[in-house]
């Protein structure tokens, strides 16, 4: 196997879970609703835990940096995020749409893992089912319920979310140089077949929230290489401030 | 202007002007979704607990509130959720027919005596196989 292009795979996967489950909790104590407040609350736990059981793998199979240090000592160039999760949470349309694209390349990303041959890959794929699948949930209720029940207000939004994350969206699938080894091991299936199998999954479910699919878009890239928006080093900042006070403390 | 400045630094970030603070306009009232009766179910087999209310639009978006307010701890196999409107109650004036009830101590599985002829009559069985 691989293994640097087994890193290549696991960190950009980590880092996407980090970063989009520091902008979930971002939600905590302002969420439009108690419930709802607590459903991103509680998704962003879920995404951080995704995250530091990546970093685990790291660690203990190709000897990279212990988790914590891995989430909260790197400079933006070295994070391999994709811009999407970047972005910041915006009003709750955007941050609902954000929450259904991601998660459903979430769902196909980790369900073609599930047959990798890199097998502590494959096990955590099958440990984490259950919460992508209530993620998913989630999001498709809520896209759903006001793209197609909601007013005409809510169907606007939603509609002009999806416009507005849709390039961004597609930027999840940066082709990396890893891909066709991650291929050839029989590790991953490549972010081509990911991208084909998030679209044929989406689209149903936008279909039946009467929401139109943008077309014609480039999709933004740059984030697999450490080329990332204005917005990530704020976030580092922010999200890393105690760590880097005493990176030696125990919690 | 004076930038408001906060221990949440979300709200720092979003430069609020803290002398012109906008004044807070109340909801109007009813402005709520209905609310759903949520049911609990710790494991398979069970019976399902009553355990609260979730304010939603609908029964779907009612399963998800009460998945984040009532199943975020603990053991848990499934949900109910039921529209409050669905469920049939009692008026609350008609207390009175069950004021007696406490009294009738006889209906009460403690009053009979009964365990000691069971036990009787197991052993009879159990002896008469023997023999």
């Amino acid at each position: 196997m691989n293994a640097s292009a087994c890193k290549d795979l696991l960190l950009r996967m980590a880092d996407d879970e980090l970063i989009i489950a520091h902008r979930h909790s971002e939600w905590t104590g302002l969420g439009p609703l108690l419930e709802e407040d607590i459903a991103f609350s509680s998704i962003a736990q879920d995404k951080l835990g995704h995250a530091q059981a990546l970093y685990a793998i790291m660690h203990e199979h190709f000897g990279e940096p212990e988790p914590d240090t891995q989430a909260f000592m790197r400079n933006e160039s070295a994070m391999k995020c994709c811009h999407f999760v970047e972005l910041p949470n915006g009003e709750y349309d955007f941050s609902l749409m954000r929450h259904f694209l991601a998660d459903a390349a979430e769902f196909v990303r980790w369900t073609a893992l599930t047959q990798s041959t890199f097998e502590p890959l494959a096990k955590l794929a099958l440990k984490i089912r259950g919460e992508l699948k209530y993620h998913l949930y989630h999001a498709q209720t809520w896209v759903k319920q006001l793209g197609a029940q909601g007013s005409e207000e809510s169907h606007a939004r939603m509609q002009s979310a999806l416009r507005e994350a849709w390039p961004y969206a597609l930027g999840m699938f940066e082709p990396s140089d890893a891909d066709q080894a991650l291929i050839t091991d029989g590790v991953f299936v490549g972010e081509l077949e990911i991208y084909q199998q998030w679209l044929s999954f989406v689209t149903p479910t936008l279909t039946e929230a009467t929401l139109e699919i943008p077309t014609g878009v480039d999709p933004v890239y740059g984030g697999r290489k450490g080329y990332h928006t204005e917005h990530l080093q704020p976030l580092l900042t922010e999200m890393t401030e105690v760590y880097r006070i005493d990176p030696s403390a125990e919690w | 202007m004076a930038r408001m400045i906060s221990l949440d630094p979300r709200v720092t970030r979003m430069n609020i002007d803290a002398d012109s603070a906008p004044e807070l306009e109340p909801k109007p009232e009813l402005d709520q979704f209905q609310t759903f009766e949520v049911f609990h179910q710790a494991k398979s087999g069970a019976h399902h607990v009553h355990v609260g209310i979730v304010h939603a639009p609908n029964a779907d978006m009612a399963i998800l509130m009460a998945k984040e307010q009532f199943a975020r701890r603990g053991q848990t196999v499934n949900l109910w959720v039921v529209n409050t409107r669905d469920i049939v109650a009692m008026a609350t004036a008609d207390a009175d027919v069950f004021s007696t009830t406490p009294e009738k101590t006889y209906r009460d599985v403690g009053a009979y005596m009964v365990r000691n002829k069971v036990e009787a009559f197991k052993k009879q069985q159990q002896e008469g196989q023997n023999q």
